[in-house]
């Protein structure tokens, strides 16, 4: 029996694969909201401003979500200040440490963008533009892109920093769920702004199908490193067929089809789209709930 | 620092009496479970189960019998936290609240714990576990509180066998070497040690005497740290990251040069009408 299974289930259940989920989302909204801010032209700012709207909600969600988690809730400061002397609490080789400081960064950045949005669009004064714009706003983006990208990859580092089965038995988790929090961010980005029809929205649809052909080329090499030992008593059952059907099937290839042929008329777009969400949501729940099971 | 301490559990004279998990309840005032109605577990004459938040030691019996249940061996071992040198559970835990204490042992705080469970997908012995009292994650302290008064843990001064054994890390190594010939040359060429070197996690402060493969006993083979997958799994993410990046730039450039092309296009066809 491989050593993954003597270990104990941590019951990382529904409040943390919702946060993967929607972590995933905000980190990739925020990153392609920062690509075409930084390197778009002024027509792409609707766009861009999208992104911040869905990061920034994302990132309290996120953190929401964690907290309820906690068996003590009350204590999640401890997360980040230790307790008894008050100093920052920061282990760099703990990824739940530095996903703490990771999200509070992301959290910081996205919250400055949204502001930056809101005073473009005419809702905060126009002074707080500079937020997204200039100097200013160019460096809010760099930083919260590359928080952004952390927030979507981290998590799949974490899973891999145990010693559980499927998780540890595996390096391909965090790239895998970076993809699809990509994936999924340019999807909710796709679905949010198809009836505006923005200039970039081809852009977007081109980089979300490259992203998920680079999604199904990372799954199947993860399953192949994993072996045979792990996967009989993880995947092959209810799960691997979930895994099949709702991440590759419909999370995938029929959106990826979608892409090339319309088959839905007009609502072939929003239809990829949320086609993309329901597999992003289900690559997590099944990584996450296999490995509890098993 | 004083001397690092710690428990050889010789499985070979374990009686599988419990009395250790009983001194262990007892001193540390862990709750029953199930409200003290324990159900028989109908498969094995083990009705406690497992180690748990609320069951810091756990004494395994190993029942292998023949279909006809004509012939059959027992193989009991006294389960505990293996207060590894190099911990997992330490390593992942984000706040602090796992500690080594002065005797090198394992102890969590559990003023300190929020209940992360960072610590129970670590450990690779599956020893950690929720207390649904505190909601704090617990496992066994060596007795930190009974060493600091110059004491024996709950568990050893209990054990009628001394088939748990505690003392300073370096006796309990002579012992164990001492015990292990013994048994060799009576024929018993099963009986290995583990735990007692560097080789596994650097060290078990708790340590056996087996009887058979560790597998037999619940116990992995070669049990790891979960740090090891940190640097190539977030190197793979960064990488990917910087692909996404490069990725989403190719397709900007690609709409930028297509524009500009279509727009040199207009022009000419532009120009060209205005000659015409
Ligand atoms: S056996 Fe598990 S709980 Fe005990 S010190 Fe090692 S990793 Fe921590």
């Amino acid at each position: 029996m491989p050593d993954s299974f003597f270990t104990a289930s941590p019951e990382w259940r529904w409040w943390i694969v919702f946060y993967f989920f929607v972590g995933g989302i905000a980190g990739g909204a925020f990153a392609i909201a920062a690509l075409l801010r930084l390197f778009g032209r002024e027509v792409d700012r609707p766009l861009s401003r999208l992104g911040y709207y869905i990061a920034f909600p994302g990132s309290i969600i996120s953190g929401i979500l964690l907290i309820a988690d906690l068996k003590r809730p009350e204590r999640f400061w401890h997360m980040l200040i230790q307790s008894e002397t008050f100093a920052p609490a920061f282990k760099w080789w703990s990824p739940i440490s530095v996903g703490s400081w990771g999200l509070l960064l992301f959290g910081l950045f996205s919250f400055l963008a949204f502001v930056g949005a809101l005073a473009e669009v005419g809702i905060l004064p126009r002074g707080l533009q500079a937020l997204v714009q200039g100097g200013l706003g160019a460096a809010v983006n760099v930083l919260g892109g590359i928080s952004g990208f952390f927030l979507a990859g981290y998590t799949g580092v974490l899973l891999s920093t145990t010693n559980r089965p499927l998780w540890s038995d595996t390096v391909w988790l965090g790239l895998l769920f970076l993809l699809s929090g990509f994936s999924t961010g340019a999807a909710l980005l796709i679905l949010l702004s198809w009836r505006q029809n923005p200039p970039a929205l081809a852009w977007l649809k081109e980089l979300d199908a490259w992203v998920l052909g680079l999604e199904l080329v990372v799954l199947i090499v993860l399953l192949a490193t994993v072996g045979m030992a792990v996967l009989r008593p993880v995947l092959f059952n209810a799960w691997g067929v979930l895994l099949v059907v709702g991440v590759v099937l419909v999370g995938i290839l029929v959106p990826g089809l979608l892409h090339y042929r319309p088959l839905l008329g007009r609502l072939t777009v929003p239809g990829a789209a949320l086609l993309v969400l329901v597999g992003g949501f289900v690559l997590r729940v099944v990584m996450l709930l296999s490995s509890e099971a098993a | 620092m004083a001397e690092p301490m710690g428990f050889f559990t010789d499985t070979s004279v374990c009686i599988g009496c419990k009395a250790c998990e009983v001194a262990c309840k007892a001193w540390n005032q862990l709750p029953a479970r199930n409200g003290g109605k324990v159900p028989l577990t109908g498969q094995s004459y083990d009705n406690t189960v497992e180690l748990s938040g609320i069951q810091w030691r756990h004494v395994k019996f190993i029942e292998q019998f023949s279909p006809d249940r004509s012939s059959g061996r027992w193989l009991m071992m006294s389960d505990v936290c293996k207060h590894c040198v190099q911990a997992g559970c330490l390593e992942v835990c984000p706040t602090g609240a796992i500690i080594r204490t002065e005797f090198d042992t394992v102890v969590i705080q559990s003023d300190v714990c929020n209940g992360c469970r960072a610590c129970i997908a670590a450990c690779p012995f599956g020893v950690i576990e929720i207390n649904p009292e505190t909601n704090t994650a617990m496992k066994c302290t060596l007795c930190y509180d009974r060493m600091q008064a110059g004491m024996v843990p709950a568990c050893a001064q209990a054990c009628p066998t001394h088939s748990i054994q505690f003392g300073p890390i370096s006796e309990l190594r002579q012992h164990a070497e001492a015990r292990l010939a013994q048994l060799q040359a009576q024929g018993v060429t099963q009986a290995r040690l583990y735990g007692h070197d560097e080789s596994i996690l650097g060290g078990l402060n708790s340590f056996y005497l087996l009887l058979d493969d560790p597998e037999v006993y619940g116990l992995p083979s070669n049990p790891q740290l979960p740090s090891r997958n940190v640097a190539p799994s977030a190197g793979l993410s960064a990488a990917g990251a910087v692909a996404l990046g490069l990725l989403g730039l190719a397709g900007l450039r690609k709409r930028r040069m297509d524009q500009l092309a279509a727009e040199a296009r207009e022009q000419q066809e532009g120009d060209g009408s205005h000659a015409g």
